[in-house]
């Protein structure tokens, strides 16, 4: 779903991605994880068709980075960490705004947006505007809309950060019930209890990759009780 | 006495409550970390205790003063890391810290011991604007601009959110060497692991202290008996757990799933046996011992 073949990103003689080599199969959970300035942002903005790479063979759900970006937009979900949804509108208009973004016609986001709020359990709370609405819901709320379009990929940057551990692990239930319909999902995170609910995760440092396998594996490779311990010997 | 006493605290934004009732006290020298999500109530409280917000009700005391009558003796002798970056973008590295200094009448001569450990880290880079930084170095330059008067309370709030595992474990390693010098820190942090660091806590969440104590201690009073379960397949594993009704909370940590009966009894065997009835493989349950977030999350459903 995702190839990337010696991506390099340079912003003037700083090389934010070096040579970045890796594949993201359909319906995976892939954590993509690393230290702060490790060039994690970067990387995403590419894959999700944002930024231009410097170098490097790069394909997302089939398109070309450099050629055929608009379409890549069209086929993947992004999530920031930053709450992206308007305080004022309400969940019902929030969905109509995003799906009309993405060109879906109206009966259709009617149709997508009954069926999220059903599987929230949060279709009484429609025409409450989402500033009424505590975070963990918010957050919830984001990510169903980031999915409304149905896309093969959905990217989430930090989409847990700050959240209560409760809703921490419903959010992590969402994603598994995503990932299990076969959408692809691509995951930054600093929780590295999270990072083993990953079926794959690569671990940047500096650049670069360091490292890319099962959390299971790396623990291994690592002689890592956990995922902490194992980032803690390739961050540092 | 004590060097914040905090007694029935309420906050109201419009009509929602920010703070309901807190009441705590931190001993001089104490390392009191406040444990608790986005939205608990934190900000509030740390804004209160460093003179910025008039609290509805209750009353406080830092080091003795009034933060609301004695604000301007207060301010001398506190320190305060607010969660969003709070330095000037368009000031180098040295002429922020000369700022701060300069406005508590200071030198950063004069205190320089205090933040030789974690300015020395970022003072190569002493003539780089503040907003070139990387978040990490950010983060130490806000702590030493914090440190730089001498405060006697340092209240930090929330240091540590969106910074990796590697960074948040050296500045926690540099919040411990602070506390070896006598200041009392009050920090805030939504990563439970966390509070393991901190001599005591306090789990808050919407507006609301749920329990305050030391963390082994609070470990200690979690109320039920706890198990872990593994399997090759988590996400399966979690949906079969769910179908077991001896269970009554199943919740994912990491490889593994923590589970609550209950009753004080599980039946380990028969369990296994349900599990691999349902095609699990790598089949392990055992008992465990709680972690704080076993006890926050326990505590938010009470």
């Amino acid at each position: 779903m995702i190839t990337a073949r010696n991506m390099v990103k340079k912003f003037g003689h700083f090389i934010a991605n070096d040579h970045l080599t890796f594949q993201v199969r359909k319906g995976e959970i892939f954590g993509f994880l690393g230290a702060n300035g490790a060039g994690k942002t970067t990387a995403m903005r590419i894959l999700c068709g944002l930024s231009a790479p410097t170098s490097g063979e790069i394909s997302v759900a089939g398109y070309n980075v450099y050629r055929q970006k608009e379409k890549i937009k069209r086929s993947i979900g992004y999530m920031s960490q930053k709450f992206s949804l308007y305080e004022d509108l309400t969940v019902r208009e929030n969905f109509r705004f995003y799906g009309g973004i993405y060109g879906l016609p109206r009966k259709r986001i009617r149709e997508r947006t009954a069926y999220l709020l059903e599987k929230l359990n949060f279709s009484h709370a429609i025409d409450k505007k989402i500033a009424q609405i505590p975070l963990g819901w918010k957050q919830k709320l984001a990510f169903s809309i980031a999915i409304i379009h149905s896309p093969r990929i959905v990217f989430l940057d930090e989409p847990t950060s700050g959240v209560d551990p409760i809703t921490r692990r419903q959010f992590w239930e969402m994603i598994y019930e995503t990932a299990s319909r076969e959408v692809t999902v691509f995951v930054t995170t600093h929780y590295m209890d999270e990072a083993e609910y990953c079926n794959r995760v690569s671990i940047m440092d500096q650049g670069r990759i360091e490292a890319l396998d099962t959390p299971a594996r790396l623990k291994e490779k690592y002689q890592a009780a956990n995922m902490n311990q194992v980032f803690v010997q390739i961050a540092r | 006495m004590a060097a914040v006493t905090v007694d029935h605290i309420s906050k109201h934004y419009g009509s929602t409550a920010a703070l309901r009732q807190a009441s705590f006290e931190v001993d001089p020298g104490e390392l009191f970390g406040l444990i608790g999500p986005d939205g608990a109530g934190k900000t509030t409280l740390f804004r209160i205790l460093t003179t910025l917000l008039i609290p509805d009700q209750g009353q406080v005391r830092v080091r003795g003063y009034d933060p609301v009558g004695e604000y301007r003796k207060l301010r001398r002798l506190i320190g305060y890391m607010p969660g969003d970056f709070s330095l000037y973008g368009d000031l180098t590295v040295e002429e922020n810290l000369d700022f701060f200094a300069t406005i508590f009448d200071t030198t950063i001569e004069a205190n320089y011991h205090l933040i030789r450990d974690i300015y020395q880290q970022i003072e190569p880079f002493k003539r780089r604007l503040a907003k070139n930084l990387s978040g990490g170095m950010q983060q130490k330059l806000a702590l030493s601009c914090a440190l730089i008067h001498k405060p006697e309370v340092l209240i930090l709030d929330e240091p540590t959110t969106g910074v990796d595992a590697v960074s948040r474990k050296e500045f926690w390693d540099m919040l411990l060497k602070l506390k070896q010098q006598g200041i009392t820190i009050l920090v805030s942090t939504p990563y439970m692991d966390e509070a393991g660091l901190c001599d005591r806590v306090a789990l808050i969440q919407q507006g609301q202290l749920m329990k305050m104590d030391a963390p082994a201690r609070i470990i200690e009073a979690f109320p039920k008996k706890l198990w872990i379960a593994k399997a090759d397949h988590p996400y399966r594993l979690l949906l079969d757990l769910r179908e077991w009704s001896d269970l009554a909370a199943v919740y994912p940590f990491g490889d593994s799933m923590h589970l609550t009966a209950h009753s004080d009894d599980l039946d380990e065997t028969r369990l296994k046996q349900f599990l691999r009835e349902r095609n699990h493989t790598s089949v392990e349950v055992a008992r465990a011992n709680p972690t704080i977030e076993d006890c926050f999350m326990d505590l938010m459903n009470q």
